[in-house]
């Protein structure tokens, strides 16, 4: 019984000092996600994305230096103070060591002030606003799949390199939409083109038509969508049904591959989008893609596929330094590369931007695609460089210049 | 070329044109709450839950048992009719003597259930419809472009919306009806089932709800959530035209389509609001809306 009771203590004593060595805190390094789980943008990460998380940990065995992963996720319900009340209950009270954030602009920069304050790394996945590594950048913040800069360059410089010199938008009353709308004009001045007007319509406007007809009278050659989710895809059936898709090529500057799902390859034929990554793209993609098709009966969106390969990459920068400690992690996964099946670059030490390539896809028409999800032709690879902001352009005080 | 408040006329005459087309929409969805609150005096939250069934169902019947379009403009209506009959005599039954509230708590959560389900199995994002075949294309009509099933859309709405109309006000079975909701025990009296008549009241107003959905379903996103964005719109059209009144119903629906569809040119931005700022002026104005009766 004694002799029991001294082996015991020993093994207790062994684990203690493994703790201490390893320095994982509470150990057991737990990741956060908050997303939107059930409105609007739930497609494109949502459930999906929770799944995604799910087999970047299993594919770990569920451990890392030694110690075991958990995972906790909430719906922030599109709200910014949800978003911001969640993140701070999980540091305080849960020991959450790493928050990941899904979709939506407004939750994410919510979320970043919450991470900065406690000194943890925040992966910002889902939200496109180029705020998070401008304004309102932090050390603490990593902004991993995309942002509104890139989606505008690429998609805008090859139409007007193309010849689509004359520009009317279509813009969603509010500040993403304004601020897609102004970084798209920024980047059309540049390249030699013009903007000839725009409509702002309401969020979740029930009927396009109405919009549509005044872009059309504008004579413009292409019609840029600075909206996103349904009201894209409404815009989108409308334009086709009115005939504006003859006369006029449309433009979606933030579309997923879901929204083209669910258009339908119809009436998005033709259309260019721009994404950080497609199912289809490489044979590596496509076997990370199959498994999650396997278990979700349907194809990853980029955002889903950016969610595995950044905790896969938050992960082993823990298990190289067997520390969850949030200054030494941030510094670690800055300093190593990034290189899996979703992309590969790096993450910028200065602001927390991970530079990577872009592509620019051509939505093909019902005939070229040849089995389910089948949608998209990969047209052109943006170098990460010319895809974000610039060092020297960026507006994040962290930036020393 | 002529001009009215700096917009050119042929421009204005289009945009009327489709803010007739939104108001068809909102004409067959408060119709259909006038009718089930005028004769079962509940406010039918569930709506536009109904709405989004007839437009999902017409996806699914496509998409699962080939039908057509035409199919299921019928099919999907009938279907979401008997759960209509389900739901009244189940759950709505218990409720006529009760407050209004309670109805519409009830019809909500029946909302957020149905909306629940149809979102864990299809997600949010929506699905592919396209116009029927016999309706694609459009018409030039010198000063604008229709697209066929635009037109089609008002046709349907003013023939069904008239039809409803014509069945409540002007037949006998109309009239028992509306001597059913004055006095149901009177009624019963001579000999009438009226528990059934109300059963298939409700059943016919939530039908023609689905039917709005299926003719919806080409033009808009076939989602879950599509119609709880257009719910609250459309109890603001039966309140401007007041509660229980069918005719005041068609009216202001189609009327408010075109308000809707003038904003839209002068000040986009407000287009989503203009509905509830009429609802403001004219409940002070005419607290019972206007073609409602004061009680």
């Amino acid at each position: 019984m004694k002799l029991k009771q001294i082996a015991l203590a020993t093994l207790a004593a062994c684990g203690f000092a493994g703790a201490a060595q390893a320095q994982i805190s509470g150990d057991v390094v737990k990741i956060g996600f908050l997303t939107d789980m059930s409105s609007v943008y739930a497609d494109i990460d949502g459930s999906g994305g929770v799944e995604a998380i799910k087999m970047a940990i299993a594919d770990m065995k569920g451990m890392v230096a030694g110690k075991k992963i958990e995972f906790i996720y909430a719906d922030h319900q599109n709200k910014a103070d949800v978003a911001s009340a969640k993140a701070r209950e999980w540091f305080d009270t849960q020991g959450v060591d790493m928050l990941i954030g899904g979709t939506n602009s407004g939750t994410a920069l919510a979320m970043a002030t919450v991470a900065a304050e406690k000194h943890k790394p925040f992966i910002v996945i889902g939200a496109g606003s180029a705020r998070l590594t401008n304004e309102a950048c932090t050390p603490y913040t990593v902004h991993y799949a995309y942002d509104t800069v890139a989606l505008a360059r690429g998609t805008v410089n090859p139409m007007v390199k193309a010849g689509g010199k004359s520009w009317y938008f279509l813009t969603a009353d509010y500040a993403f939409g304004a601020s897609l709308q102004a970084d798209a004009t920024e980047v059309i001045q540049k390249a030699g083109g013009k903007v000839l007007g725009a409509v702002k319509h309401p969020l979740n406007a029930n009927d396009f038509s109405s919009f549509l007809l005044q872009a059309q009278g504008s004579g413009a050659q292409i019609l840029g969508l600075a909206n996103a989710g349904g009201d894209t895809i409404n815009s989108i059936k409308a334009a086709n049904e009115f005939g504006i898709t003859k006369s006029m090529k449309l433009a979606g500057l933030l579309m997923f591959i879901n929204d083209v799902h669910s258009v339908g390859l119809k009436a998005a034929e033709g259309m260019y989008v721009t994404d950080s990554w497609y199912w289809n793209q490489t044979p590596e993609a496509r076997e990370w893609s199959r498994r999650f098709f396997d278990k979700m009966k349907r194809m990853p969106s980029s955002l889903q596929a950016a969610d595995y390969s950044a905790v896969t990459h938050y992960l082993q920068a823990v298990d190289k330094l067997k520390t969850d400690e949030g200054d030494k992690v941030m510094a670690q996964m800055k300093a190593a590369p990034v290189k899996d099946f979703y992309s590969a670059g790096s993450i910028r030490k200065e602001d927390g931007r991970f530079v990577h390539d872009m592509f620019l896809m051509q939505v093909k028409s019902p005939k070229e695609s040849t089995e389910p999800w089948d949608y998209y032709k990969v047209t052109a690879r943006i170098p990460g460089d010319d895809a974000f902001t610039k060092l020297a352009d960026s507006k994040c005080p962290l930036v020393k210049k | 070329m002529a001009e009215l408040f700096g917009v050119p006329l042929p421009a204005l005459l289009g945009q009327l044109l489709l803010g007739l087309v939104n108001g068809s929409f909102y004409a067959m969805l408060s119709l259909g709450l006038a009718v089930i609150f005028g004769m079962l005096n509940i406010i039918n939250f569930a709506h536009g839950a109904f709405y989004m069934m007839g437009a999902m169902l017409a996806w699914m019947g496509m998409e699962y048992l080939g039908l057509n379009y035409w199919a299921m403009l019928l099919l999907a209506p009938l279907v979401v009719g008997a759960l209509g009959v389900v739901i009244e005599r189940l759950l709505l039954r218990w409720l006529y003597q009760l407050d209004h509230l309670y109805g519409l708590l009830l019809t909500f959560g029946i909302t957020l259930v149905a909306e629940g389900l149809f979102r864990s199995f299809y997600g949010v994002s929506g699905q592919p419809f396209d116009v029927p075949s016999q309706l694609a294309g459009a018409t030039n009509l010198g000063f604008m472009f229709l697209p066929n099933y635009r037109a089609w859309v008002v046709l349907a709405s003013l023939v069904v919306c008239f039809g409803v109309w014509a069945l409540i006000e002007k037949t006998s079975l109309g009239a028992l009806l509306r001597a059913g909701t004055e006095n149901p025990r009177l009624v019963q009296a001579f000999g009438i089932n009226v528990p059934l008549m109300v059963s298939l009241t409700y059943a016919g107003g939530v039908a023609l709800a689905a039917f709005a959905g299926v003719l919806a379903a080409p033009i808009i996103q076939v989602s879950p959530l599509m119609g709880s964005q257009l719910i609250i719109t459309v109890f603001a059209v039966v309140v401007i035209g007041g509660m229980g009144s069918i005719l005041g119903a068609i009216v202001t629906g189609l009327g408010l389509g075109v308000i809707e569809g003038l904003t839209k040119v002068f000040y986009p931005e407000a287009s989503n609001t203009v509905v509830f700022v009429v609802m403001a002026i004219v409940l002070l104005v005419r607290p019972a809306g206007l073609f409602g009766k004061e009680r």
